[in-house]
């Protein structure tokens, strides 16, 4: 599985992660969550090898990830971006199924996987022949999707995959995903400032400040018991229902239940 | 004795034989010749007058019209692009043979014969050098002869000379020299400055003494008094192996010795420049009546076909060469941005250097013909794709290269797959500036005998006639907008339709 051993990251005198060890648990979806320029998606980019660390060490199954076996690893895992990142050239059906073309899949397995997946992400099926730009924020997400989980890879790793989604679309978004997860029981990343995201998604929250991890568990962990002010007024700031100043619900709903 | 005659003998009359068969194959096959001219009225008369001489003594002979100045054309002899052409005694003594300093007809023949050339002998007329202003101009200011230009009341007249009179060692330099002139002469084209001095705005210029409008614009010609101008009696310059290749062609050439007359040569030029009769016509005419050769009436031209296909050649195989270097140069500028500078730099320069220098430059590099003009119109093609690669390519959202990498695509098919397809408009557009340009660039190929709607523009030039200026220069303007539609077709085939759906959208 995905593992990072103490690796930092700066961008010239800017200490982007410090030192930090995490360790993806699998077929659990682990959610970052902490406010802008915290180090949540240089952790993710990390991850995927898009940025080297400058220090440590990123294991995939096991393995130092090198520029030698980096394209190899990226193929088992499917990362999502916000807005999809389609490709525009491509029609929908050429975004999802252009790795599985490239590597020689023949017709017909790449469009039964395509339908497979289409039924998966509720994809209506005649989206599939139009071009990214004639489709819904909404479809261009169940798109890039898709294509994350067209090899069926083992780790899924979602950088604010909703962050451009009006609130309904993305309710229904958030309860397909959910689903998926937990049927494939994959291994999930999930970036995100949104703490009642965070608590619909994750069997864990890592809140991260500064760079480092400042508390992990679950979100009504973090809810009740803040570890220091910094996570009180973290959550205070997200103005959850039940909650204010920083203090926890009394009767221990979680937050995230509110908002489903 | 008998059994030993006979092998004797079937060598024998296998060797006669084969000697027989190479001549009849000789006999067969024409020799190809190319004769070319200077870029003046005179010299492509000349030119066609030879080019339909060689025809009749059994060549092949191609005529390289108006290649250019006396350097172009006497390199393009001396390096075998071209077999002979019509020049002055004048011109190879005084200017091209100088450093030579040759005394006599003799030392002329043995100092072109080290170079591998050979002349004929006059062919019967003079045309030297000549300064001139008008008639009634020069009889107000009482001036005759060149000497008086010197007197201090002159020193306000306004001299312009060609180009290459201004230049040449029988030219304005020694003529200044020679009668102490203080004038400060401007430059200015041969055929132009007749114009100037028909408008008032020179005084004094350069003439040939065959030229048809000193007669027509009634032009005093002033006397060399202190003897300043050789002779330029026209002879014709060949190639030494000609009399082997060719020997009817050379024979020929000696028969025209002494038959054009100043009369004769001032006729055919009037004709040519006044009367807008073709070089090829006039020529054949001259041939009939005076020599009463029995050559084939010219028929019209190449014709528009002709020229578009040569027009085209020289875009099209230009722009395919471009294409094949331009694009990886775009995108190695892409990868390795430091590499781009440079190459972006040099091909900015190459932009910036004149045709007509590049052309100049070629002709020892490739000779005349074609493939100077496609060289230089292959360089000129490359910055707009090179750019239009580079900022294509430049132009993609990080975050769509970005999810090319993360999906575990090589790099190769990240170019091929998404990055070339995305940049595949700004590409095209490219090759679309550089074709319209070329188009329009390749008129110049006509300078060295590329062909080409340059033909027709330039003899117009030469001529005056603006109908035979239109006639290249309405086609070349077609054929840029016709490549602009067709670029705009193409465009619909290659960018991929997604593409164009978003920026209709935007």
């Amino acid at each position: 599985m995905l593992e990072l051993i103490n690796v930092a990251k700066s961008f010239g005198n800017l200490k982007v992660v410090q030192p930090t060890t995490l360790r993806l648990e699998p077929g659990r979806t682990t959610v970052l969550i902490g406010p802008s320029g915290c180090g949540k998606s240089t952790l993710l980019r990390l991850m995927i090898g898009l940025i080297e660390p400058d220090q440590g060490q990123v294991l995939f199954d096991g393995e130092p990830i090198t520029p030698q076996n980096v394209m190899l690893a990226r193929r088992k895992i499917g990362y999502v971006i916000q807005d999809g990142g389609l490709f525009p050239h491509l029609s929908a059906e050429g975004n999802v199924g252009l790795l599985a073309r490239h590597l020689g899949w023949d017709k017909r397995r790449v469009a039964a996987r395509i339908e497979e997946m289409a039924e998966l992400t509720r994809l209506p099926r005649e989206a599939l022949s139009r071009y990214p730009s004639q489709l819904s924020g909404g479809q261009r997400q169940r798109l890039g999707i898709m294509r994350a989980l067209m090899l069926d890879p083992e780790v899924i790793l979602l950088d604010e995959p909703m962050g451009a989604l009006d609130p309904l679309v993305r309710f229904d978004l958030q309860e397909d995903l959910r689903k998926i997860f937990k049927s494939l029981k994959k291994t999930v990343a999930m970036v995100t400032h949104d703490m009642g995201e965070a608590g619909f998604f994750g069997d864990r929250v890592i809140l991260l400040g500064s760079g480092r991890i400042v508390q992990e568990g679950t979100l009504d962990d973090l809810i009740r018991s803040p570890g220091d002010d910094f996570v009180k007024r973290f959550i205070s700031a997200q103005r959850l229902p039940g909650i204010s100043n920083g203090q926890p619900a009394g009767n221990g709903e979680p937050a995230a239940e509110a908002n489903r | 004795m008998k059994g030993s005659a006979s092998p004797l003998c079937v060598i024998a009359s296998l060797a006669l034989c084969s000697a027989l068969g190479a001549d009849w194959a000789q006999a067969q096959q024409p020799p190809k010749l190319r004769i070319g001219s200077k870029a003046s009225i005179e010299g492509t008369v000349l030119g066609e007058l030879l080019t339909q001489v060689a025809r009749q003594a059994g060549a092949d002979a191609e005529h390289e019209a108006a290649l250019g100045g006396t350097q172009i054309v006497f390199q393009a002899l001396t390096k075998g692009d071209i077999d002979a052409y019509p020049e002055y005694t004048g011109t190879l003594t005084a200017e091209i043979l100088q450093a030579d300093q040759l005394r006599s007809e003799d030392e002329l023949r043995a100092a072109l014969a080290r170079r591998g050339l050979a002349m004929s002998r006059s062919l019967g007329f003079n045309n030297p050098y000549v300064i001139g202003l008008k008639e009634d101009l020069a009889e107000r200011l009482q001036i005759r002869k060149i000497s008086d230009l010197a007197q201090p009341e002159h020193a306000r007249l306004r001299l312009a000379f060609s180009d290459e009179f201004m230049q040449r060692g029988d030219g304005w330099p020694g003529l200044k020299a020679t009668y102490g002139l203080e004038h400060q002469p401007k430059t200015m084209d041969h055929n132009l400055a007749y114009r100037g001095i028909e408008s008032g705005s020179i005084d004094v210029t350069d003439l040939y003494a065959t030229d048809a409008e000193v007669k027509y614009f009634n032009l005093r010609i002033l006397e060399d008094d202190r003897g300043y101008f050789p002779t330029y009696h026209c002879v014709i310059v060949y190639r030494a192996d000609l009399a082997a290749r060719a020997p009817r062609v050379v024979t020929a050439f000696q028969q025209l010795e002494g038959k054009i007359d100043d009369v004769a040569m001032r006729e055919m030029n009037t004709r040519s420049k006044l009367d807008h009769v073709r070089d090829a016509q006039i020529a054949a005419e001259f041939l009939q009546q005076r020599l009463g050769l029995d050559v084939p009436m010219p028929r019209n031209g190449g014709g528009l076909l002709a020229t578009t296909g040569e027009h085209l050649f020289l875009v099209v195989v230009s722009l395919c060469a471009a294409v094949a270097l331009a694009v990886p140069l775009g995108i190695w500028s892409y990868k390795w941005p430091k590499v781009g500078h440079g190459i972006m730099g040099v091909v900015g320069i190459i932009q910036t250097l004149p045709s007509m220098a590049v052309l100049v430059f070629m002709i020892p590099l490739l000779g005349i013909g074609p493939w100077p003009a496609i060289v230089a119109l292959f360089l000129y093609s490359l910055l707009p794709i090179v750019r239009g690669t580079l900022t294509g390519l430049k132009e993609i959202p990080g975050h769509l290269k970005e999810s090319a990498i993360v999906l575990g695509l090589s790099p190769r098919a990240r170019l091929w797959r998404v990055e070339l397809p995305m940049a595949s408009r700004s590409i095209l557009s490219g090759i679309k500036t550089a074709a319209v340009i070329n188009v329009g660039t390749a008129t110049i190929g006509a300078l060295i005998g590329a062909g080409g709607y340059g033909e027709p523009i330039l003899t117009g030039l030469r001529l005056a006639d603006v109908g035979l200026i239109l006639q290249g220069a309405v086609p070349a303007a077609a054929l840029a907008l016709l490549v602009q539609g067709g670029f705009d077709l193409v465009e619909r085939l290659v960018v991929p339709q997604g593409l164009r759906l978003s920026t209709g959208k935007a």
